[in-house]
């Protein structure tokens, strides 16, 4: 498979007055074209700043260190601030978690999603107002033509982040950047929203990062998953490989601790401890003071990111053995 | 039957015309007088026995929260009657109200919210002991204060600590040690682990779990996530526009359920290793206004299975099997049959 977007040692670190913090500290991965590529761990983790860090979103006292990010081929750690704006909200899109406050609200909706077809198309008004119409249909938003004078605030929150997707989606972007884009919703709504957007990546052919909290979510509708974990990616394979066989102890600990619907467990298994502050990591791995399968070596020794199968990535001295 | 909590036809409204001038509305070249309301709870009724914990569970605008803040007084009910440990609550007076307030206590969602950021920890577990009379001097309360802090996992050189300096987790067990200061029987949570990573939130539900063996509590939890009621409820009653449209045991609402709006949030819900969410066929349209709500059943425009009757009366809640009780027109013939 041809892939679309290839990472390779990407280092984002914010300079405080405190020190230093290594929100994405060396990760590797690739998204395939027509790939869902999930990216799950705790707050803090790192899993926003990787995606804001793709497309160069990143404001001091934050900085991307060193790194590569191949969007087919060319590196847009080199790009200048100029040319990235040609690639935002044209080839690379982002959807962001909070509907009330992605949109603006003194805009209307057809003005918000005009903009980009202004910017990156150069389709006439008549054609932009077709266009429009056409993308909120796409969307599932009843009675197009009259929505598109409206203000966001006439939309419940659903009907929101269809318009977000329907902006997201106005130039046929190549990949999409989700960053939680459910979290706000209901879960009937959140179904609907997430089953609009796979169906439309499928349908237009291009890729998405979808980064979530949720493992049940992820484990319905992406291809591959990313878990991350102060700011490296401790395991990565395909979906099914992560929810049934997946080997480190950390993404093990977060698929036993939510509760099941179909088992019943009186006690849940949970991971001890608290993520470490971001200022005084381990020395050794990061999920060390966590871990109930540590060694001793894990103390001091920052296990290497490896390939465990093909197409099975994992850091860790000692992946776990067996099924989930 | 004991029961610890007994809610009986609970209404509340919350006025949006504040004033004679904003009531009224020019309409057909006449001016009326208009009342518009948010019917929040519109007749809910629930009892939790002793010992049990009762969820709410519904989407966002149900009255899920505003039930829960209406039980135990912190709004005034518009309608119907809340009985605690069997004597009438519902129209007390603030001071007669005390008596009570320590025996139902509240957990509430945000912990960062929720805790005096000026206050140090022990400060803050003994406000309460101290203004409820439960000890009778500044060091028992101390002592008491430490006891409960140890209690949920809190060690007693961090309760001189403010609460910025605690954790998410941490500080939501702060919360709990706050509610359980006053050796409540009834505590009142209100989405305690919605704010909370996945691996802190199964710390925290196994420490309210741990804590009602132990103190024999009872609650009435509230929450959105259904995996997470599945987990620690006994009774679940699921919500809609301020009804409850389905009661029932947690095992008979998940491998039972009979209200088509129960139904579609199960279908709805992701699952690992599952296409559940993906293969959610959806329901229709948006959640109506509570300004004007339908006038049968509250569901009828979204429901899937609806039938003529759903939209001109109003369901009456019946007992399908035992404890099972839906309000809906569909299981209506069943019974007559």
């Amino acid at each position: 498979m041809e892939k679309l977007l290839e990472v390779k040692n990407l280092k984002t670190y914010f300079h405080t007055f405190k020190g230093v913090v290594k929100a994405v500290d060396g990760v590797d991965f690739y998204v395939n074209k027509g790939e869902i590529l999930g990216i799950v761990g705790e707050s803090g983790g790192g899993k926003s700043i990787t995606g804001f860090s793709l497309i160069k979103l990143i404001e001091s006292p934050g900085k991307i260190e060193t790194g590569e990010i191949l969007f087919e081929g060319n590196d847009l750690v080199k790009y200048s601030e100029r040319e990235m704006s040609k690639i935002r909200g044209k080839d690379i899109v982002m959807i962001f978690q909070d509907p009330m406050t992605s949109l603006n609200p003194v805009y209307t909706i057809k003005q918000q999603i005009e903009e980009s077809l202004i910017l990156h198309t150069n389709l006439n008004k008549k054609e932009r107002h077709e266009r429009c119409v056409e993308l909120l249909k796409d969307v599932g938003i009843p009675n197009p033509e009259n929505r598109l004078t409206n203000y966001p605030h006439q939309f419940s929150g659903g009907m929101r982040q269809r318009v977000v997707i329907a902006i997201a989606l106005a130039v046929n972007p190549k990949l999409i950047i989700a960053d939680e884009p459910t979290t706000a919703l209901d879960v009937t709504i959140q179904a609907q929203i997430l089953k609009l957007m796979t169906e439309l990546v499928k349908k237009q052919g291009c890729s998405m990062i979808l980064i979530t909290h949720d493992l049940a979510v992820v484990s319905e509708i992406a291809d591959r998953i990313n878990v991350m974990y102060c700011g490296k990616i401790v395991e990565s394979s395909k979906v099914s490989t992560i929810m049934n066989h997946c080997k480190h102890p950390y993404t093990r600990g977060l698929l036993n601790s939510i509760p099941d619907i179909k088992d019943n467990k009186d006690r849940l298994e949970t991971i001890d401890g608290i993520v470490p502050n971001m200022f005084k990591l381990p020395k050794g791995c990061n999920f060390y003071p966590r871990c109930n399968k540590r060694m001793e070596e894990c103390e001091n020794k920052e296990p290497e990111y490896r390939e465990y199968k093909e197409g099975h990535y994992i850091s860790c001295h000692y992946p776990i053995e067996g099924e989930r | 039957m004991n029961f610890i909590l007994d809610v009986k036809n609970l209404e509340k409204r919350f006025e949006l015309t504040s004033g004679f001038l904003n009531s009224l509305t020019f309409k057909n070249g006449k001016l009326t007088k208009e009342k518009k309301a948010v019917h929040a709870v519109n007749g809910v009724s629930f009892a939790i026995k002793k010992g049990e914990v009762f969820s709410l569970v519904g989407e966002s605008g149900c009255g899920k929260s505003t039930t829960a803040r209406t039980v135990i007084k912190l709004y005034e009910p518009n309608n119907g009657e809340i009985f605690f440990e069997g004597n009438d609550i519902t129209n007390i007076s603030r001071k007669e109200m005390l008596k009570y307030r320590s025996k139902i206590q509240m957990i509430f969602q945000d912990p960062y919210a929720s805790l005096n950021p000026r206050q140090k920890v022990i400060d803050i577990i003994m406000e309460p002991i101290l203004f409820h009379k439960l000890a009778n001097s500044k060091q028992e309360a101390e002592q008491k204060a430490f006891a409960v802090l140890e209690k949920v996992g809190i060690r007693p050189e961090q309760a001189y600590r403010f609460p910025h300096q605690f954790s998410g987790g941490q500080r939501q067990r702060i919360g709990i040690a706050r509610a359980l200061a006053l050796e409540p029987e009834l505590i009142v949570a209100d989405e305690p682990v919605s704010a909370l990573d996945v691996s802190i939130q199964a710390q925290i539900l196994n420490l309210m779990m741990d804590l009602k063996e132990e103190l024999n509590l009872s609650y009435l939890f509230i929450a959105h996530d259904l995996s997470v009621i599945k987990h620690i409820s006994d009774r679940i009653g699921v919500m809609y526009l301020g009804k409850i449209v389905e009661t029932g045991t947690t095992e008979e609402i998940f491998s039972n359920p009979k209200h088509p709006y129960t139904k579609a949030l199960l279908e709805a819900l992701p699952k690992i290793n599952g296409k559940n969410m993906v293969d959610f066929k959806g329901l229709k349209g948006e959640v109506q206004s509570p300004i004007n709500l339908p006038k049968g059943c509250y569901f009828c425009d979204r429901c899937n299975e609806s039938l003529d009757i759903c939209h001109h009366t109003i369901p009456v809640e019946q007992e399908i099997t035992k404890d099972h009780y839906v309000s809906c027109h569909l299981y209506k013939g069943k019974d007559n049959e």
